[in-house]
């Protein structure tokens, strides 16, 4: 497990954690690797975890009827991805598809919820630092809809 | 005898309203709305030389003119390369022009680029949709003169993969060792296996110095709001951020005022902008 600590310590979404709690988040992390193509959730299946690419790129893809799978948003690595596993019910919204091999951490949430209601300082600091990812992906995402290259 | 004089112009003056006859040498669809012009003068005396980011009014002959910025090397102003979008009716009808037909040319106008200021700086250029046109000479420049600026970095978004411009030549560029290029779509099929999301979010993980950095953007201008924000966040001083403003220009000389912004007339004064400078006015409503 201890291996876990200096990738986790690295990774941007954790800057601005303490040890104390770079441990908490060890102890609720694995590494895992996913083939190129391979789905690592598909829309509408449990969100238990969340995840950290560390290598390789993931597609977010919606599916539309007689259209296909459209990729709203590819995460790099250093992004998370996902925060159903913090709200219910608890299922995905998309489909996130692996482009090239892909090596992330997983983090349980159940795992993480529990370490968040026996530490509420840990607790507000991981929820601040989600607010912050949803923030930009909510921005990023206003920019989409304003279809900013349309016009010029 | 005085007024006469005055009245006589020396034959080696010429009109600045008076278009050079061009003739199309080539024609490029780079997407299904975006094309290029490849021009060359009628009079093979006559060059017009031009520094990147300059424009020039372009003329269909019984139609109209229109302001399309260069995008072509200014390393070789004996072909001159005019990309634009079929928006309005004298682009329209450029675009159904043949090779060997001509068109008039008057320029360039405005202000460029900053290639001599950005020398020893990282560079980054981000461009939107067809935004990545007038950039293009900045490009060819500096990757002439290779040795004297720092990281390069080119940053471009699209609406889609089908919306992309200069494919061949991004391709080649992808493969130089010193210089990075990102590309992101809005949107995309399975079949695209590069970057999705809008172009402010290549910048927090571009490869280059903020603190040393000078930046161009070029887009919609609300892409490049939401852009120069993001250089900002990133530690790019706002002195070193440059935009290119497209405004209604007619005249090209700053006598017409259809381009004026405020105090500033943008065919003469700009099109190119220290960001510091036009700050006021970027953000300003009702404009």
């Amino acid at each position: 497990m201890t291996d876990l600590e200096p990738i986790i310590a690295e990774n941007p979404f954790f800057r601005d954690f303490s040890k104390e709690h770079i441990a908490e988040f060890v102890g609720c992390a694995k590494n895992v690797a996913f083939q190129n193509g391979e789905h690592i959730f598909r829309e509408g299946g449990p969100a238990s975890f969340f995840y950290i690419v560390r290598h390789g790129s993931v597609a977010l893809d919606v599916f539309i009827p007689g259209k296909g799978p459209v990729t709203i948003l590819t995460i790099e690595p250093g992004e998370p991805i996902g925060w159903s596993w913090l709200i219910p019910p608890h299922k995905w919204h998309f489909d996130a598809r692996c482009i090239g091999t892909v090596r992330a951490l997983a983090l349980d949430g159940n795992c993480l919820k529990a370490k968040c209601e026996n530490d509420p300082e840990f607790g507000y600091r991981l929820m601040s630092r989600i607010t912050q990812i949803m923030e930009g992906r909510l921005t990023a995402t206003i920019i989409q809809m304003l279809d900013i290259y349309g016009k010029q | 005898m005085a007024s006469n004089k005055a009245l006589t112009q020396p034959a080696a003056v010429r009109d600045p309203m008076e278009p050079h006859p061009f003739v199309i040498e080539r024609f490029y669809r780079e997407t299904t709305d975006t094309f290029s012009l490849h021009l060359e003068s009628a009079d093979p005396l006559f060059t017009l030389n031009f520094k990147p980011g300059q424009f020039n009014m372009v003329y269909v002959f019984g139609v109209g003119e229109v302001p399309i910025s260069i995008s072509s090397d200014p390393g070789n102003p004996k072909v001159l390369i005019h990309t634009t979008r079929e928006v309005g009716v004298v682009t329209r009808a450029m675009h159904k022009l043949k090779v060997g037909q001509m068109v008039g040319l008057r320029g360039p106008y405005g202000t460029s680029w900053p290639i001599d200021e950005a020398k020893l700086h990282d560079v980054v250029l981000v461009a939107g949709g067809i935004g990545l046109a007038p950039l293009r000479p900045c490009l060819y420049h500096i990757l002439a003169h290779r040795e004297q600026y720092g990281r390069v970095v080119l940053l471009y978004g699209t609406r889609s993969p089908e919306d992309i411009i200069f494919v061949k030549e991004l391709g080649k560029w992808r493969s130089l060792f010193d210089l990075d290029v990102l590309i992101t779509v809005d949107r995309a099929t399975e079949d695209w296996r590069g970057v999705v999301g809008v172009v402010t979010r290549l910048i927090p993980r571009a490869p280059f110095d903020p603190g040393e950095t000078v930046a161009m953007v070029c887009g919609p201008e609300i892409m490049m709001r939401f852009s120069v924000q993001e250089l900002i966040q990133r530690g790019v001083p706002i002195d070193n951020i440059y935009v290119s403003l497209e405004r209604n220009m007619k005249c090209g000389v700053g006598h017409c005022g259809h381009c004026q912004l405020r105090g500033e007339f943008v065919c003469k004064d700009g099109p190119v902008y220290r960001y510091s400078k036009i700050e006021p006015l970027f953000n300003e409503r009702e404009l």
